[in-house]
């Protein structure tokens, strides 16, 4: 059974900060991460694999050349094999042309069993491209899952509602967007990392998953962009917890701490 | 300069893995309790932190001398103890049976060692052989297929939770250094026995005893390496000793740099930042710098190292600056923390007490000026 689970390097978000005047990202400097959602897809997938033998574990994702880096990280945390999507005709692409791609991409890894992905990224908080990617595959979407569970031929998933969940089966192939509630991601390891760095990850352009260039990035985009502006920041609360003359305790400290008595 | 983007990757994970388990409320508890959890040390041992440049056929994670730096880096960064757990099977405890055991003696005692479910001792250290080792009173007489050994270690790291220790004992009293042989000893063994745990100024949460040999009778299959070779085996394990301290320093070094800042910058005095005042800013930069050297060093030793390059004088420049410097950055933190730097609720309290004994242990600052003097001054 092959699983894969598509995956984003992003912005550190809690590094990032934003142009007040421009209104728009100031990315100098800040650290590039596996988005956290996608971090839950692919230790949801490597769980299935932990308990079934003959599960491997593909990821995959389109970006820029230095994205390997992420993807090493993917291999290190056990993934059997990456393949990168990254050629200057994939670049400027909004949701939709990033669907195409990525779905060429799976087409050429082939005979995928359960395409996982995170629920959205952090840096564009859209959730479309998974579900997208689904339509173009043409196979069944389900998405917000927290919990799942393989059968044979057929997936069952809990998907997260506001006020409870919902069991849904799904027969394979398929595509699960995972939410961070599903589970912990587990670490790398020295030695996978190690590992990680003798395997080789192969780079595809337009050409190797055959895509026509006016078909993907720039050219295939029809979104626009009119204006990003910060919501008002809102001071971050830290919540106590304990008997009362545990939490007024804890306050003082704090207050003394901070030197404000 | 001296890294690769696998270093890099490795370094990420020993800072996530530090920031995420190794928690303020943890380590009050381990300050507490003096003992280190069990779960937190299986956790390590699955990230491959106890077998980082050990051979994969032996359990190990096949990573080399930078790797461990980082991650002694970046785990003592957060808690200077957790940094002991890791020091110890990398570097002292499997050391001597990486360099000289035999494949049964590393199948059975190196592996379950690093992959965590067991603790080895190193015991060199004696109540009377401190910086001259080879003065060492420990005797290992032959007898039959037997060596029986009578003396006492002193100051052993982790001795009272170990299962194994490598014991370095006198086979030829008229030989003084050259006359000194390691065993491998089973802390269960009749005749073995602990003292009571020290209590130290710092690094607590890491029991440190004697270890006490009554007759305690040692198969000849338990010697490690050759009759008489043993105090070349020890010296080589310290090299990577060493720098494994020189690493702990700077990682410590780094946290006093960070909280001198942190604070410099929240503390108000006179209607200003005290950072602001020329001599708190000042303090700072020579921190920084002194910081910046030491790091240098300790990351150049390691490189000589992975490139097979004599490392020796150069861990031992790495040991005796780092560990000076911390502990001068340490006290400098503490000197900006003004009378908070002397209670306890203040991070920088414990930094200062774990890292005095960086200038002591594996070889005190004047035995590392001994070894880069001697090499200097010897043609």
């Amino acid at each position: 059974m092959k699983i894969l689970v598509c995956v984003k390097q992003v912005p550190d978000t809690n590094e990032v900060k934003i142009d007040p005047v421009k209104g728009t990202l100031i990315r100098d400097g800040v650290p590039s991460i596996l988005n956290p959602d996608d971090a839950n897809a692919l230790e949801a997938a490597l769980q299935i694999k932990d308990q079934n033998k003959d599960v491997t574990v593909t990821v995959l994702t389109m970006g820029p050349p230095q994205a390997s880096y992420m993807l090493r990280e993917c291999l290190a945390m056990g993934a059997d094999e990456a393949f990168l999507l990254s050629d200057r005709a994939f670049g400027g692409a909004d949701t939709c042309a990033t669907s195409t791609t990525i779905a060429a991409g799976i087409q050429k890894v082939g005979n995928v069993d359960v395409v996982f992905a995170g629920r959205q990224a952090i840096d564009g908080d859209t959730a479309q491209v998974g579900p997208q990617v689904a339509e173009r595959l043409g196979i069944p979407v389900v998405t917000y899952v927290e919990e799942i569970e393989l059968g044979d031929g057929k997936v069952t998933v809990h998907r997260q509602m506001e006020d409870g969940y919902e069991v849904i089966e799904v027969r394979t192939p398929c595509l699960l967007t995972c939410v961070k509630e599903l589970n912990e991601p587990r670490y790398m390891s020295i030695g996978k990392i190690v590992d990680a760095y003798k395997k080789e990850i192969p780079v595809w352009n337009h050409m190797d998953v055959e895509l026509d260039p006016k078909d993907c990035g720039l050219n295939a985009s029809p979104t626009q962009v009119f204006r990003s502006f910060t919501p008002p920041a809102k001071g971050k609360g830290e919540m106590l917890s304990g008997s009362i003359d545990e939490m007024s305790a804890k306050l003082v400290d704090k207050l003394k701490e901070k030197h404000y008595l | 300069m001296f890294f690769t983007e696998q270093h890099e990757l490795i370094r990420k994970l020993a800072r996530e893995f530090a920031e995420k388990e190794l928690t303020k409320e943890l380590q009050e508890e381990v300050e507490e309790s003096g003992i280190f959890p069990k779960e937190v040390l299986d956790k390590m041992a699955k990230a491959g932190f106890f077998g980082i440049k050990i051979p994969k056929e032996l359990g190990g994670q096949g990573a080399d001398a930078r790797s461990y730096v980082l991650v002694m880096e970046e785990i003592a960064r957060v808690s200077a103890v957790a940094s002991l757990y890791v020091s110890s099977p990398n570097s002292l405890s499997g050391g001597p049976l990486l360099l000289s055991g035999t494949d049964e003696q590393k199948e059975k005692y190196l592996r379950p060692v690093v992959t965590g479910e067991k603790i080895l001792a190193f015991g060199l250290t004696e109540p009377g052989a401190g910086s001259d080792a080879g003065g060492m009173t420990t005797t290992a007489v032959e007898d039959g297929d037997y060596y029986v050994l009578n003396g006492r270690k002193t100051f052993i790291t982790m001795a009272p939770l170990s299962d194994f220790a490598v014991i370095y004992a006198k086979t030829d009293m008229s030989k003084g250094s050259k006359g000194i042989t390691a065993f491998i000893v089973d802390m269960k063994q009749e005749g073995v026995s602990c003292g009571k745990a020290e209590d130290k100024m710092g690094l607590h949460g890491c029991a440190t005893s004697d270890i006490i040999l009554e007759q305690v009778r040692v198969h000849k299959s338990n010697v490690l390496g050759e009759i008489n070779k043993g105090f070349i085996n020890a010296m080589k394990t310290l090299d990577t000793g060493r720098m494994g301290v020189a690493a702990q320093s700077i990682g410590v070094a780094q946290a006093c740099l960070d909280e001198a800042v942190k604070y410099a910058k929240e503390r108000k005095q006179f209607g200003r930042r005290i950072g602001d005042f020329q001599a708190i800013g000042f303090m700072i930069a020579d921190m920084a710098t002194k910081l910046e050297a030491a790091k240098q060093l300790v990351y150049k030793t390691a490189y000589l190292m992975d490139t097979r390059q004599d490392a020796s004088m150069n861990a031992s420049m790495a040991k005796y600056y780092a560990a000076e410097v911390c502990n001068e950055i340490a006290a400098k933190a503490v000197q900006i923390h003004g009378g908070y730097g002397y209670i306890s609720d203040y991070k920088i309290e414990r930094l200062y007490r774990d890292c005095r004994v960086f200038t002591i242990y594996e070889g005190t600052s004047q035995v590392q000026q001994m070894v880069i003097a001697g090499k200097l001054l010897k043609k």
